[in-house]
């Protein structure tokens, strides 16, 4: 049998397990797991400028291509610049495997140089972690966290790995295991053929039935269902942020996203529906508005692989546990025989004709540009350079956003007709993760367009990568929208605060992004005129083997509508403008 | 409510922080836990008191099985159950007070399983309000220290929590 050093073993076993890329920084911990990389020289990796942003990357990587991230970083800091990559992964449940450096065995505890208690700070924020007590079981470790890190409910899984561990002169026998068994995990694989045929009675008795579709489709490679059944039934379908793309974008039953900057019509939709699938979606508070005033007439399935997801904010009236793919094809074979089994037409015809003419009704109403003028200025609106994006990328490109104003316009005007197009942070809501992300997913796949949407402030969080960027080649095209404000922080400002600007203005402090991008080899536009938006756009997206950082003045005062009243209000509670509410 | 969760976790460096931080995490509320390894070496079985309604305690059920350590939980409350806590007092034993904490202690059914000049050590077992009533039985003797295992418990009858 093979004789490796425990660094050895960690690069064989995540060349075993089919690992494209590491993002990671090296340091004195990982020093030895550094040198095996360098000699073995089976695993690409990539080196950032920061902790954080391997995290970024390698969570980019995994939402584009729903294979895990991979993370090697050192110990102490190396690891705590990690955590708030961690916990972005971890609140959109992407499966992740961060290996971190520890002190040697013998000095953990003694506050030795760079020592942190990294299955401890990390601990609320994983799906599970391990700390390596002996070399030889590094392997079946290491099976076990991409094991976890992919089953069930995706998340990160951390590997703290005390140095002396990965000693280069102490060899042990390497065998890679071919599978993985947990008696204290074992993710569901089935939903309950009971509840699913409850389900579908309830699905077709709907007069005003939506269905909602969060992360969960996307990650369980379930939108192809969805759209089945969707398409089946003639039913609406609205996704959450974290599920745009599930259902295709630009077809005529999609309403568009749900939630505090959800779309009019998607939110009329829910609050007035009376019957509601929900799948692989959670009920976050920056959908439901408020809780007690939630959809009061609507009946609630529930589709979620964790079962912990169900009736954990909402009560729910057909629960169903299962992975969505196994659900939805069982669903789908449900609705079938039902409508086979019945003597009349389901669901009922005039019904639902009476439902999408009121739904039709909404859109005219109120749609996305309601209210939008321009101003005396010159400058572009914030959503005018989403539409630019989509129309010059021609709705195929991999987005990233950052998070705050711009990720909403972004959500709400590029039409996602695929799944894994979409990449933000949304339940932690991480500034900083665009760029990062964007880079990890263009090495995952050179020939997609990659564009990361972002604004001035957001930037700045990790904009170090652009060195990252150039060292490796990764031609992606940086959208910044730039008003000067943090203008997400400003817009609450605006709302809630009388227009108190408390830290949220840059004043004359931004950089030249332009030359800051030429600085690191990359090209950079400015643009200040809407009129000179889609040249930009399209010289920009022209040179392909280029990173092109666009810097694009916006209006400053242009807020995100809709958005829900709040609180106290409910799904049906929007602002549509500075002027009106519903 | 009160509940009383029984709860096999792996015998694992770290696994009883994931439960005890879980509940700090998420804003549950632990009244009493009891940890210890079992009869088999690769677990360790913990039973902790808490409180909630049941969309609560459903939710604590479940959160606890998400726990990759986690083996299994169940609510003994549910069911028909058996609990026991011990409980070690020290007393201010002089005087009149001698015979009279002998005779509650007695009365209870507790040991007094150290005996000083002026104090005693009082052991007692049994469920949560026996304890309770037994402390405030003291009356107007001086309670010097107390400590209590917490609650650890079982159904009764055939059904068995393993593996």
């Amino acid at each position: 049998m093979e004789q490796l050093s425990g660094g050895e073993m960690i690069v064989r076993a995540l060349e075993d397990e089919g690992v494209e890329y590491v993002f990671g920084y090296p340091g004195g911990a990982a020093l030895h797991i550094y040198d095996a990389i360098f000699k073995l020289d089976a695993v690409p990796h990539i080196l950032v400028r920061h902790e954080q942003a391997a995290t970024h990357a390698a969570d980019g990587y995994a939402r584009a291509t729903g294979k895990p991230g991979v993370v090697l970083v050192t110990s102490g800091p190396g690891a705590t610049n990690a955590i708030t990559g961690i916990a972005t992964a971890y609140m959109d449940s992407i499966p992740m495997v961060v290996l971190s450096g520890q002190v040697q065995t013998h000095l953990i505890g003694e506050d030795a140089f760079q020592e942190t208690d990294m299955v401890g700070v990390s601990r609320p924020i994983v799906k599970h972690s391990f700390m390596v007590k002996r070399t030889e079981d590094i392997p079946s470790i290491i099976k076990k966290a991409f094991y976890i890190a992919t089953t069930g409910r995706p998340g990160p899984v951390v590997i703290d790995i005390p140095k002396d561990l990965t000693h280069p002169e102490h060899k042990f026998d390497y065998h890679y295991p071919e599978s993985v068994s947990l008696r204290s995990y074992q993710p569901s694989s089935k939903g309950h053929t009971g509840q699913i045929r409850k389900a579908a009675r309830l699905l077709l008795s709907a007069k005003r039935p939506i269905i909602y579709a969060g992360g969960g489709v996307i990650q369980g490679e379930g939108c192809d269902l969805l759209t089945t059944l969707a398409q089946k039934l003639n039913y609406p379908v609205t996704n959450t942020l974290m599920g745009l793309g599930a259902y295709p974008g630009s077809d005529r039953q999609f309403l568009g996203m749900l939630g505090m900057h959800g779309f009019y019509e998607a939110n009329m939709a829910m609050h007035h529906s009376d019957v509601i699938l929900a799948v692989g979606a959670r009920f976050d508070d920056r959908v439901t508005n408020t809780v007690g005033k939630f959809c009061p007439g609507a009946k609630i399935i529930h589709i979620d692989v964790d079962p912990a997801s169900i009736a954990k904010i909402v009560p729910v009236d057909v629960p169903i546990v299962g992975p969505v793919q196994t659900v939805l094809t069982e669903l789908l074979t449900q609705i079938d025989a039902q409508l086979q089994g019945s003597d009349r037409e389901m669901p009922e015809p005039a019904a639902l004709a009476q439902w999408w003419q009121q739904i039709e009704s909404w859109r005219e109403a109120h749609g996305l540009w309601h209210g939008r003028r321009y101003g005396d200025s010159e400058l572009a609106m914030p959503q005018d350079v989403i539409k630019c994006l989509y129309e010059v990328t021609e709705g195929d490109a991999y987005v990233t956003s950052d998070v705050g104003q711009h990720q909403m316009f972004a959500a709400q005007y590029y039409k996602f007709d695929k799944p894994r197009r979409w990449i933000n942070s949304g339940g932690l809501g991480t500034m900083g993760f665009g760029l990062p992300a964007a880079m990890g997913i263009k090495l995952a796949l050179p020939d997609a367009e990659v564009a990361c949407v972002t604004g001035e402030g957001s930037i700045q969080m990790n904009i170090q990568e652009l060195s990252t960027c150039a060292q490796y080649g990764t031609p992606i095209k940086i959208v910044s929208l730039r008003n000067n404000y943090l203008g997400m922080v400003k817009q609450w400002q605006d709302m809630q605060y009388e227009g108190r600007y408390s830290e949220s203005h840059y004043a004359a402090s931004l950089p030249d992004f332009v030359k800051l991008a030429e600085s690191f080899g990359h090209v950079g536009i400015k643009v200040e005129k809407r009129d000179d938006l889609e040249a930009a756009m399209r010289e920009a997206f022209a040179l392909k083997d280029r990173l092109v950082f666009l810097d694009v003045f916006v209006e400053p005062h242009e807020h995100v509508y809709p958005m829900h009243v709040a609180p106290s209000g409910a799904m049906k509670d929007m602002w549509l403008s500075k002027t009106e509410r519903t | 409510m009160r509940r009383i969760l029984s709860v096999l976790l792996e015998n694992e460096p770290g696994a009883l922080s994931r439960v005890v931080g879980l509940f700090s995490q998420r804003g549950y509320n632990i009244e009493s836990l009891n940890v210890a390894p079992t009869d088999d070496h690769s677990l360790s079985r913990l039973t902790l008191t808490t409180t909630g309604d049941d969309l609560k305690i459903e939710q604590i059920n479940k959160q606890l099985n998400k726990l990759i350590d986690v083996v299994k939980v169940v609510d003994l409350t549910e069911g028909a159950h058996v609990e026991r806590d011990l409980l070690l007092v020290k007393v201010r034993a002089v005087g009149q007070q001698r015979d009279e904490v002998k005779r509650t202690t007695d009365i209870f059914r507790g040991q007094i399983i150290d005996v000083g000049p002026a104090t005693y050590v009082i052991q007692l077992t049994g469920p949560t309000e026996k304890l309770d009533s037994f402390v405030a039985a003291l009356g107007e003797a001086e309670i010097m220290e107390v400590v209590r295992s917490g609650v650890a418990g079982m159904a009764r009858g055939e059904k068995v929590l393993a593996p």
